[in-house]
């Protein structure tokens, strides 16, 4: 499959330069390889919330649900429960998940549910152009801000990692390669991945040259260990600009989803009736 | 004796719901039918708890203020029903705790204290020394009891029996309740039936309709719902979830309809208000859903254990846009049996939301309930059947949103071979990408509306409005939901016709002026302090008279609906 077969016709309305051209081809190019390695197309469902990421769904021929802001987790969540045989991708953005759709995000970590959510997280409001968002540094200038933000940044992935997600990784929307390993390994891995793509958009927040400057990939880390993981995602906290940001894969761990805890209930009609009267005897 | 009531009140904590089950239990077994009205404030310990339970030889919806029989825990149930009590009723109460005066009112004392004391009973079994002492009041066999117990008390059953005929022996008989399940010429006879709340009977509508998944967040008066289908689900392959808000309730729902999992919600007004951005998504991408809204008094927390029936117009408006829903509000077990899995048929049929409005009084009263009474002989809640109709019969391309006549696009779930399922917030196109097109906005909500008139036209062969009582008189009484049981029995006294209406959207125009011809006078009795009902059918140009309206919480009695139809027939 030529990844080139998974778009559709929809005209791209994300500006120029924009980040989330290299999510979305990084995405493209894994769906592809999978669907080569016996995971077809079909079992994929892309789940998308509202903002310049979610316009993915619309670029991607593949089965989707565009759904609302901050609420990618409780869609993919029944569709993943619903049927264990489909992968299941979020892509949301930081104002998406990190403010208005929070609790879900939370409550996927906690479950360990076996989703993945790519954050695209530019840290910036791009479609309602240029309000701060929570991963905005303090004294961000934004439409909202314009004195600069008072608040300091949450750390998504630190959060994620006290909150129980099993696979964590921080890629750059400047490294394709890696973002491909990384999209490819957070989709395969069981159990609850979390992605956060730092995503420069060009018009509201245009840190290239930043990224550029500071970003490092992690290399030999022991991801298995929380301690370890902590280290690294403390090492930069959203806030500063003057420090060296890791990339890569910080965490992984195989632990109980919730999931599969359901995958024994299936409707079962030919006993349905007998059951329901043995039921209502007991109400006699 | 043609009706008969009992109450039986104590604090929270005494088990006064399951006390009042069991009464309605032992008279179940003699063959009468049962409707139970339990009344608790909104906490865990102390408080004042009662279950009123009436039996009757026809079927019954509706409490009176009136009772037979006091069954009284403590002090503070005497003196808040006594004036219930007539000059033949009877009490029988905790000696210990009660001090009766004897002149104004017959009965008789258990010394409860004692009698625990001595078999060695924790102080929670008074209920069942009381309830023992009952039988012998009312004048049920003692094997009656027993066998309601062995069957319904899980602990301790031997010690239960014990201090429940120790309550038998000391108490004196009053009268002789007779017995219909056995007298093969009585002609209200019937056999013992299940005895259950509004919301159980919910379930099991639902459970057969095919669901299979349940969502919700725990909230007064639906939270039983979901606490029976945590317990009786499993063992239908329900799957069963209690997230993090009704923001996700709601969105979980959406992801099980999309993947072709039958889903339903519950929750009251409050949670309701969080559900309904997710709401109108369920509007515009037409994802079959169906929300149980069990109605309490508001605004806001307001009394969260009581009735209302005040939400009508919020169900009706809930979501931004403008998309069709079905609602119905079914009156008592068996309707809220029928309609419920008539509502999830509906749902998957049009693909729109399906609301099932019940309150405090229809969710957690119980009911007798006959299956062959509720269920559909056209086998309407059939879905295996209904289902197939409603799927993408594999020829050509797939589109989720395709045009048709009826504005209803073919269902597909993922994984599906060479094709793409799209599902989407925005205005789409037929394959479920955003656009937004002048042109294709006004299509789509075309065909939005093209599927709620397809359904108003489909429920026209359904009796969404039914007529009760004197069905020629000139004076018609105007109710949906919890007050069917309650006009109907006024009704009958008086020789009125009820207009009852159960589905409230799309609403029933045709049948709804039918059911009103000849009527020159029109009473719209409602629990809320606007007439929601008779607004609504103002815009109908269907004129009422006047209003008897009740917002205090607590549902109409048979008496004070009379008395206050007394007022404006006058």
């Amino acid at each position: 499959m030529n990844p080139k077969d998974l778009a559709t016709a929809t005209q791209v309305t994300w500006c120029p330069g924009c980040g989330n051209f290299s999510i979305m081809s990084s995405m493209r190019m894994v769906l592809a390889e999978l669907n080569g390695e016996g995971i077809p197309l079909e079992n994929i469902v892309l789940v998308s919330g509202i903002g310049c990421h979610a316009k993915i769904v619309d670029y991607m021929n593949v089965n989707s649900f565009y759904s609302i802001h901050g609420r990618t987790i409780p869609v993919a969540s029944a569709i993943k429960i619903a049927n264990p045989d489909l992968k299941v991708i979020c892509f949301s953005g930081d104002g998406d998940s990190l403010a208005e759709g929070l609790d879900h995000l939370i409550f996927a970590a906690k479950r360990n549910i076996d989703i993945t959510m790519i954050l695209h997280d530019n840290r910036v409001y791009g479609l309602t152009t240029g309000q701060f968002t929570p991963t905005s540094p303090q004294g961000f200038k934004g439409k909202s801000t314009p004195s600069g933000a008072v608040e300091h940044p949450i750390n998504p992935l630190d959060l994620m990692l006290v909150s129980g997600a099993s696979y964590i990784a921080r890629g750059y929307t400047h490294g394709i390669e890696q973002l491909q390993t990384l999209f490819k390994e957070a989709i395969l891995h069981k159990g609850f991945s979390f992605v956060d793509v730092l995503q420069v958009c060009v018009s509201y927040n245009n840190l290239y040259d930043s990224y550029n400057k500071w970003t490092y990939t992690v290399q030999g880390n022991d991801a298995s260990s929380f301690e370890e993981a902590q280290k690294i995602i403390r090492s930069w906290n959203y806030d500063r600009s003057d420090v060296p940001i890791p990339l890569g894969k910080f965490y992984q761990k195989e632990v109980e989803r919730f999931d599969q805890s359901f995958e024994q209930y299936r409707p079962n009609l030919s006993e349905r009736d007998s059951k329901m009267k043995i039921l209502l005897e007991n109400f006699i | 004796m043609d009706n008969f009531s009992t109450l039986i009140g104590g604090i929270a904590g005494d088990g006064i719901n399951e006390a009042g089950l069991t009464v309605a239990r032992l008279f179940s077994r003699l063959g009468y039918h049962i409707y139970m009205y339990y009344d608790y404030p909104s906490l865990i310990r102390g408080g004042h708890n009662f279950s009123l339970v009436r039996v009757s030889q026809g079927k019954i919806a509706a409490h009176t203020d009136q009772i037979d029989v006091l069954i009284a825990l403590n002090q503070d149930t005497l003196e808040k029903h006594a004036g219930r009590l007539k000059e033949s009723s009877f009490v029988i109460y905790d000696a210990d705790k009660v001090k009766l005066d004897e002149t104004k009112h017959r009965g008789c004392g258990l010394t409860i204290t004692q009698i625990l004391k001595e078999a060695g009973a924790p102080a929670i079994m008074k209920n069942t020394c009381i309830i023992g002492g009952y039988c012998k009041v009312v004048g049920l066999d003692w094997s009656v009891l027993q066998d309601v117990l062995k069957k319904h008390i899980p602990k301790m059953l031997e010690l239960n029996m014990q201090v429940a005929r120790r309550g038998y022996d000391q108490a004196a008989q009053f009268c002789h309740m007779g017995n219909h399940a056995d007298s093969s010429n009585d002609k209200h006879a019937q056999k013992p039936q299940p005895v259950l709340t509004g919301n159980q009977a919910i379930s099991l509508g639902l459970i057969k309709a095919g669901m299979g998944a349940y969502v919700a967040y725990p909230m007064t008066p639906s939270s039983s719902i979901l606490d029976f289908m945590a317990k009786f689900g499993p063992q239908f392959g329900l799957k069963v979830i209690h997230p993090e808000s009704e923001i996700s309730v709601m969105l979980m729902a959406q992801g099980f309809a999309y993947a072709g999992v039958k889903a339903a919600v519950g929750t009251s007004g409050g949670g309701f208000c969080l559900m309904t951005e997710g709401l109108s998504l369920a509007g515009m991408a037409e994802m079959p859903v169906v929300v149980i809204m069990a109605q309490r008094t508001g605004p806001s927390t307001g009394l969260p254990t009581y009735t209302a029936q005040g939400d009508l117009h919020f169900v009706l408006n809930a979501g931004q846009g403008e998309f069709p829903r079905f609602i119905v509000a079914p009156g008592d077990a068996e309707e809220a049996y029928y309609w419920a899995g008539f509502a999830m048929n509906l749902a998957w049929k049009f693909q729109v939301p399906s609301f099932i409005l019940t309150d405090k009084t229809v969710s957690e009263s119980q009911y007798s309930f006959d299956i062959d009474l509720a269920a559909d002989p056209s086998g309407d809640l059939k879905e295996e059947t209904l289902m197939s109709h409603l799927l993408w019969d594999g020829l050509g391309e797939y589109k989720r949103y395709r045009y048709t006549e009826t504005g209803i696009s073919p269902l597909a779930f993922p994984p599906l071979h060479g094709q793409v399922i799209k599902a989407d917030s925005y205005i789409h196109d037929e394959n479920g990408i955003t656009t937004e097109d002048p042109q294709i906005a006004t299509q789509t909500s075309d065909k939005r509306q093209r599927k709620g008139q397809f359904m108003a036209e489909y429920l026209e062969g359904y009796e969404t409005v039914k007529v009760l009582g004197d069905e020629k008189s000139k004076t018609g009484l105007l109710c949906w939901g919890s007050n069917k049981g309650v006009c109907e029995e006024a009704a009958r006294k008086l020789g009125l016709r009820v207009i009852y209406v159960l589905v409230l959207s799309p609403f029933p125009e045709k049948r709804l002026k039918s059911a009103l011809q000849g009527v020159e006078r029109l009473f719209a009795v409602e629990c809320n302090s606007t007439g929601q009902l008779a607004r609504l059918a103002g815009f109908y140009g269907i004129k009422t008279q006047d209003r008897i309206l009740k917002y205090d919480g607590r549902p109409f009695s048979v008496e004070y609906l009379l008395a206050q139809l007394g007022r404006v027939l006058a």
